[in-house]
């Protein structure tokens, strides 16, 4: 079981393919720092037999061929790795700080919303208004200079291909938290910002969806035809452990940079950062703001 | 050279035996929802085990050959039928420049496998030619099949008609079936009495049942009332969001299980209280709306048993088809 140390692990099998390991019925940055130490330990491995490793929010799965790692292996594995990571207070991640330019309200969730009403907690309003007034801000600018003045860390992608789940960096009584749609809709524009809970995202393909819709964002994050100077390399933008600041733009600003990614003449931009846990924690509002420091030093 | 699709059926793919390894992005592994029948037509036409082969789901597409080649049709009860006759299933076939190939109604299972000596050639996406419409990727453009679309088929073919696949290795195709399930993941947030109706309710299969996960209806599961962790969402059925296994089984609201496939979302916020076996997927992939299903709790080593015996399955399939 989870201990209340930040040690413990819950260890359950998904049938003979999948090990599952919670961390943390909470969601907090402690918990997903575990995830993402015990599957930095456990890729430098390579265990033979293992096909996928999953880190989420605050849980983990490993995807495996039981033929060619016995189940009981593999799970000691995972416990030899937990011990030696502990409470993770001095894993440092590797990463990298992105810059996401988002037009908030923008004329296609607006529309899609107001299709999708009586789906919605407040039938009058749009979701922008209603995450600001149940998060306590004064209007709609204060809620959306809440979301885009602390950066957010993409804690799981998936969901569909390339999509990330988006935690803010800052402490828990300035978590916005939202709730879903109370039905979800049938369609969500490709690149509309949304959130969900305490999780903000960006949603990679047009489909189904059950988040609040705030914006959209004019940069392309999943090309599976790769034809993007970003995706050369990759199908997906985002990998588990992104950086994630959200830059509000305007229309005008919006449709510039939009034909320029269309073009392939316009990337995201992108800066490598160490992110230290420890150090995060004495001080965020001063560790976020070194961040931005390194996402615009140049 | 390539197959002219005249009409595309209900939803057509191409399908191979998936792309491993990019789940942890959001990427599922797609390929055959039914992984045996996809290895038998393809050894039926002289293929490789792993080709691309169409899967094709409840209704068969219409097919014009531009040249002479050798097909077998698995899976599902669909009659394949060239130029108007019936040919057998599980068994290869020869066709001739100029001829259609159409299919007759589903009398048994859900999704039959068109193989074609050579295989269907598309580009490789991620290393496989199987299709996941949701990311828009591999596959023919990345979507399920289209009237009008030509299919290229892959070079070296040497198949041979009237190849059949031994009675005993087919699987039965009932509308009543039981699938084994190994309890766990957050089945904690049941109350006992949730997990009892759980295992004892037949369920039905909803017609909401795609290579994404299939809908079942039957009973409401009572779920554990409790103060729900921070990030975590309103309802009792509510987690933190966390990866889902292929083949687990969530149940939003405690109402409508939902197994998740090959073609699955890859995490999300709702609790899964089981997850099925690997020996039993295809069984799942063969499930059509309105047929019933028991799920039969085993443990890991049940599990590990059947994986087995489905492998042994398999090895006599590949015997007899050497």
């Amino acid at each position: 079981m989870t201990t209340a140390d930040g040690t413990g692990a819950r260890h359950s099998w998904g049938a003979d393919e999948h090990l599952f390991v919670e961390l943390d019925e909470e969601m907090s940055l402690q918990a997903y720092f575990r995830s993402m130490a015990i599957v930095s330990a456990l890729r430098d491995r390579r265990p033979e037999g293992v096909i996928d490793i999953c880190p989420a929010n605050a849980s983990l799965q490993v995807r495996f061929d039981p033929d060619a790692i016995a189940p009981d292996r593999l799970d000691a594995l995972l416990r030899e790795i937990e011990a030696e990571v502990g409470d993770a207070h001095d894993f440092e991640l590797e990463t990298r700080i992105v810059e996401i330019p988002v037009l908030y309200n923008d004329p296609w969730t607006h529309e899609t919303l107001m299709r999708f009403r009586d789906n919605h907690q407040d039938p009058d309003g749009t979701d922008l208004e209603y995450a600001a007034r149940i998060n306590g801000f004064d209007d709609v600018q204060g809620f959306i200079d809440a979301h885009a003045r602390a950066p957010w860390m993409a804690s799981m992608v998936g969901f569909v291909a390339g999509l990330p789940f988006l935690y803010q960096m800052v402490p828990r009584d300035r978590q916005l938290e939202v709730p879903k749609y109370i039905r979800p809709r049938t369609d969500t524009p490709p690149l509309t910002v949304g959130h969900g809970g305490c999780f903000g995202c960006i949603y990679s393909v047009r489909g189904a969806g059950g988040y609040q819709m705030f914006g959209i964002t004019p940069s392309t994050i999943y090309d599976p035809v790769q034809k993007l100077p970003d995706f050369k390399e990759f199908v997906c933008f985002f990998e588990p452990g992104d950086i994630v600041k959200f830059e509000p733009i305007d229309r005008e600003r919006y449709d510039e940079l939009r034909a320029g990614v269309e073009k392939g003449e316009i990337s995201i931009r992108q800066r490598p950062v160490t992110f230290n846990l420890e150090e995060f924690t004495a001080d965020p509002d001063a560790y976020n703001r070194r961040l931005l420091e390194a996402l615009h030093a140049d | 050279m390539p197959i002219e699709v005249t009409k595309p059926g209900l939803s057509t793919t191409v399908q191979d035996r998936g792309r491993e390894g990019y789940y942890h992005v959001g990427v599922p592994p797609s390929g055959a929802l039914d992984q045996f029948s996809l290895v038998a037509a393809n050894l039926l036409v002289g293929n490789p085990e792993g080709a691309a082969a169409l899967e094709c789901a409840y209704m068969g597409p219409e097919l014009r050959f531009t040249d002479p080649s050798v097909v077998a049709v698995t899976g599902a009860e669909l009659e394949p039928r060239v130029n108007g006759e019936a040919q057998p299933g599980w068994t290869s076939f020869a066709v001739e420049a100029g001829d259609i190939l159409t299919f007759g109604h589903l009398k048994g299972g859900a999704r039959a496998y068109i193989a074609v000596a050579g295989g269907i050639d598309v580009p490789e996406a991620l290393g496989s030619r199987s299709t996941y419409a949701l990311g828009a990727l591999g596959g023919l453009e990345g979507r399920p099949l289209q009237a009008g679309d030509e299919l290229a088929v892959g070079a070296g073919a040497d198949g041979t008609a009237g190849r059949s696949a031994p009675e005993d290795v087919r699987p039965a195709l009932p509308n009543e079936v039981e699938v084994r399930v190994v309890m766990g993941l957050y089945d904690h947030l049941l109350t006992d009495d949730g997990r009892r109706t759980f295992l004892e309710t037949t369920w039905t299969l909803t017609p909401v049942a795609d290579r994404v996960g299939f809908r079942y209806k039957g009973e409401q599961l009572d779920m554990v009332k409790r103060e729900q962790p921070f990030g975590a969402g309103s309802d009792p059925s509510n987690i933190v969001d966390a990866p889902y296994p292929i083949g687990s089984i969530q149940v939003p609201g405690g109402v409508e299980p939902i197994i998740l496939h090959r073609d699955a979302v890859s995490g999300g916020g709702y609790a899964m209280i089981a997850t099925v076996i690997s020996a039993d997927m295809d069984t799942v992939g063969q499930s059509a709306p309105g047929s019933t299903t028991r799920f039969v709790a085993v443990d890991l080593d049940a599990a590990l048993a059947a994986r087995h015996e489905r492998r042994e399955r398999e090895d006599r399939l590949r015997a007899a088809l050497a």
